[in-house]
């Protein structure tokens, strides 16, 4: 058997897949955090929320409506998305003059209300949600087997992330989006309507989070608590990439993904901890993160 | 001249105003003294035990967000660390009570410095997202350590004898070394918020630039104001772990941290007395729902929106605020 660093390759290909899926929805999570931040000014607490959010509407839709996951992975983050622009619409938007730690408060409110009520409806236990039927199986790569639908998440979490990014850079809306968070009043004077900029930008994160959460869905188990045992992992991907740059949440999020998943080869007991660690070693050499502007 | 006639005028009403303020809170304090004293015949008095830890706890973490300005995600880890040490020292190596405690708050004191030399390296958000990751990282150290008995914890804790003479184990005597512990805290939380430190913190969470540019070493001051938070609680999560005799992992999750905030929120951020009545509201709340199906999570979560949303001065604020209050001669800003 081949072997890589004393460890059966087999096992490291596996482990460094297992880090780079992980490590896809830290990306999309962080992306959406950061374009909700860079606009909104506040941490969406909720963002773990929404994510589970995501992957229990699908699984919904399956059940009472038989509606497939192709077609889940497109209702879903419209639906969560909508549900994030009413929230925003009706109570988020009263916070932006005050203090930004209280947006942070009240989505931590909002994320207990919505974890606990599918805690009550649902049970803490996981369901299980079957990969779409074109994407089981696996396919043999030479040195391992690559499940399909692992290699699916990869690649469209890749597309979506580049997608997104190129929404904000390249797009005229990318475009209002950016002056609005460099200067709302301005951009506001130009005529262009901010406050509804700030509600579409609420929900394109939250929906960026349900997406995550359906494609989540067969990897993981649809659980109510899975949206807040990710979301403190993911505000420290954010903490390291600082939240200054689109891309440098995206290059972030895989990253520490992949070095989680290389720690569970070499060091399995520190595995759950690695990105906390990577996080204060950051903030010793570069406290406003790797891709950070602002101190 | 008629500046400054004025100027003494309005001082002297804010003096006798103040003179009234403080006439009302003695009165106030000298009730609360006497209710907390016999209150343990009317109630059951280990509630009324985690009442007091409670309260102390959340008043340790308002030094922190109300008087430095500082929202820390993290204070669990003080609170449940120091249970753990607490627990460990009095169950493992045997030493008194009082000693137990000392150590759990020399301990969450230790990991308050270390946190806090992370943390402060950030502010506002950043600061509440790398207390919240940190102690999150404890967590996973207290779910695999030796010494914390994993998803077990540390159970059937001794609680000795006080000084080596009073035995604890009478529920009596606990309710009133709890309250001497819960007054002692305090007392030292209203000293520090008094003393010069106490009012440069102040002055930091007012003007954080101001204060560099006059000249104080802002992180140093944050820093000892995040050590003393992190001890307080410590002195509460200790008190706890010996109450219950018990230590476990639900102390230090990150769902107890947010806990302390929504206490301290809905008591009032910024006032001394304040989390003591949002702690006395939770505890209570939590012991009505224990015996329902109904999750307590989504009263929480309502709880925190709706304060957030209207109620940000929290029952003490609102009550400075209010005529009734302004007549006493309180006053209260944020």
């Amino acid at each position: 058997m081949t072997m890589i660093f004393g460890i059966p390759l087999q096992a490291f290909m596996g482990q460094l897949l297992i880090g780079l899926i992980n490590g896809s929805f830290y990306a999309l999570l962080s992306l959406g955090l950061a374009v909700i931040f860079g606009l909104l000014r506040v941490i969406n607490f909720a963002h773990g929320a929404q994510y589970m959010l995501g992957a229990f509407v699908a699984m919904l839709m399956l059940q009472y409506f038989g509606i497939n996951y192709w077609f889940a992975l497109i209702l879903a983050p419209i639906v969560v998305g909508l549900f994030g622009a009413v929230i925003e619409r009706l109570l988020l938007s009263r916070l932006y003059k005050l203090d930004h730690l209280y947006g942070l408060l009240f989505t931590f409110g909002l994320a207990l209300t919505i974890e606990g009520t599918f805690r009550y409806l649902y049970g803490s236990s996981g369901q299980p949600y079957a990969p779409p039927p074109q994407l089981t199986g696996a396919t043999n790569l030479g040195f391992m087997f690559l499940p399909n639908y692992r290699g699916w998440v990869v690649v469209v979490s890749l597309i979506a992330c580049i997608g997104t990014w190129l929404l904000i850079e390249k797009t005229k809306l990318g475009a209002y989006l950016r002056a609005a968070t460099e200067n709302p009043t301005l951009v506001q004077a130009f005529g262009v309507n901010v406050p509804m900029l700030l509600t579409l930008t609420y929900a394109l994160g939250a929906g960026l989070a349900a997406f995550a959460g359906v494609l989540a869905a067969p990897v993981y188990q649809v659980s109510p608590l899975m949206g807040s045992n990710i979301i403190i992992v993911v505000f420290a991907v954010v903490v390291v990439g600082g939240m200054g740059s689109i891309m440098g949440a995206i290059v972030t999020g895989y990253m520490l993904g992949i070095a989680e998943g290389l720690t569970k080869v070499f060091y399995p007991e520190a595995s759950n901890i690695v990105i906390f660690v990577i996080m204060a070693i950051v903030l010793l050499i570069r406290p406003a993160g790797l891709f950070g502007r602002d101190a | 001249m008629s500046h400054i006639a004025h100027s003494t005028t309005t001082s002297t009403a804010r003096t006798e105003r103040s003179a009234t303020a403080a006439k009302a809170y003695a009165a106030f304090l000298g009730i609360g003294l006497v209710l907390l004293v016999v209150a343990p015949m009317f109630f059951y008095p280990i509630f009324l035990m985690k009442l007091l830890c409670f309260a102390l706890f959340a008043c340790a973490f308002n030094l922190l967000l109300g008087y430095t300005g500082l929202l820390s995600f993290g204070h669990a880890t003080f609170f449940g660390g120091a249970a753990y040490f607490t627990a460990h020292v009095v169950k493992e190596w045997g030493v008194t009570p009082e000693i137990g405690i000392l150590i759990g708050v020399a301990g969450a004191a230790m990991l308050g410095l270390i946190m806090g030399f992370f943390a402060i390296r950030r502010q506002g958000i950043y600061f509440a997202m790398i207390t919240l990751a940190l102690s999150q990282m404890f967590f996973f150290f207290c779910l695999q350590a030796e010494f914390t008995h994993g998803e077990d914890g540390i159970q059937s804790v001794p609680r000795g004898h006080l000084f080596g003479m009073i035995d604890l184990a009478d529920t009596t005597s606990m309710y009133y070394f709890v309250l001497a512990v819960f007054l002692i805290g305090m007392i030292v939380i209203w000293r520090f918020i008094n003393s010069p430190f106490g009012m440069i913190l102040k002055s930091i969470r007012e003007n954080e630039q101001r204060a560099v540019s006059l000249g104080y070493s802002v992180a140093r001051y944050k820093l000892g104001a995040f050590v003393m938070s992190a001890a307080l609680a410590g002195l509460a999560g200790g008190t706890k772990a010996l109450v219950f005799q018990f230590a476990t992992l639900t102390d230090v999750g990150w769902q107890m941290s947010g806990e302390v905030i929504l206490m301290t929120l809905l008591g009032g951020i910024g006032t001394l007395i304040g989390p003591v009545f949002g702690a006395g509201l939770v505890v209570t709340l939590q012991n009505y729902l224990a015996t329902s199906q109904f999750p307590v999570t989504i009263i929480t979560g309502v709880v925190f929106m709706v304060c957030v949303l209207l109620f940000r001065r929290g029952i003490i604020g609102e009550f400075y605020a209010s005529r009734l209050g302004r007549k006493l001669g309180f006053e209260h800003r944020r």
